[in-house]
């Protein structure tokens, strides 16, 4: 019952190409969201209130910025990879089809808006210095 | 058998409901004073701030939990934990910790503060 090559077999290059991928970047994701989510608490608990001025001054430091859109990229990525294996276990035929569709927009369109809305914050932040 | 469960379940939770309260609370700090005062309104202030207790509460516990499930996964990776003992042990212990870390977060913030 080999199909396939030994070398082929040992790449996991079977009929679909791929397979270890999904399970590896789901575990580089995993660690990257362990220390980037760690942070984003960390950050949030030592904020001093959560009123408008502190939460937007925090957000439009490059220090906030940066970690938050590598946050949102990761997390967003390995949610989409976690939720793919819920609706191949439970969805079948059509409706995962359907379901896999909805995921890509879904995961899109949220990392979309979270992202020009970090940048947003972060690029017209004003510095305190006048323009000369 | 239920921690594996609420490995899934917690992760999907906050794929859903953590994903669309971030990306309000982005969006709402872009959108400028009011559009944050309007999220700080549902999550902070109506009913006495019981969406955000329910929310943040819950969206805290289920990152500790998937988080300390997740780490055990890793674990299981190399092929160790596969005793019955230990790993009914490490299962127990994901959840006490998920637990402890969410009561020391809202205890901080609700009480230390």
């Amino acid at each position: 019952m080999a199909y396939g090559t030994e070398l082929g077999r040992v790449r996991g290059l079977g009929s679909a190409k791929e397979g270890a991928h999904h399970w590896w970047q789901q575990r580089l994701t995993a660690g990257a969201n362990l220390f980037l989510m760690l942070w984003f608490f960390l950050a949030i608990l030592r904020l001093p209130a959560y009123d408008y001025d502190t939460v937007h001054t925090w957000l439009s430091s490059s220090w906030a910025a940066i970690p938050m859109m590598l946050l949102i990229v990761s997390v967003f990525y390995h949610f989409r990879l976690g939720l793919q294996v819920v609706i191949e276990d439970y969805a079948h035929a059509e409706s995962r089809v359907l379901a896999m569709v909805a995921l890509n927009f879904f995961t899109v369109v949220t990392a979309g808006i979270a992202i020009f809305a970090i940048l947003k914050v972060a690029f017209t932040a004003t510095t305190g210095v006048p323009h000369a | 058998m239920t921690v594996s469960i609420l490995h899934r379940v917690t992760g999907s939770g906050m794929a859903t409901v953590g994903t669309l309260v971030m990306v309000w609370w982005l969006a709402a700090i872009s959108g400028g004073a009011e559009s944050y005062a309007t999220f700080h309104h549902v999550f902070g202030e109506f009913a006495g701030g019981a969406l955000g207790y329910l929310f943040g509460i819950g969206l805290t516990l289920s990152f500790f939990q998937h988080m300390a499930t997740g780490i055990r996964h890793f674990v299981m990776d190399t092929g160790a934990g596969y005793e019955l003992k230990r790993n009914k042990s490490g299962a127990l212990a994901t959840m006490v910790f998920s637990v402890a870390a969410t009561a020391v977060v809202w205890v901080y913030l609700l009480g230390v503060k």
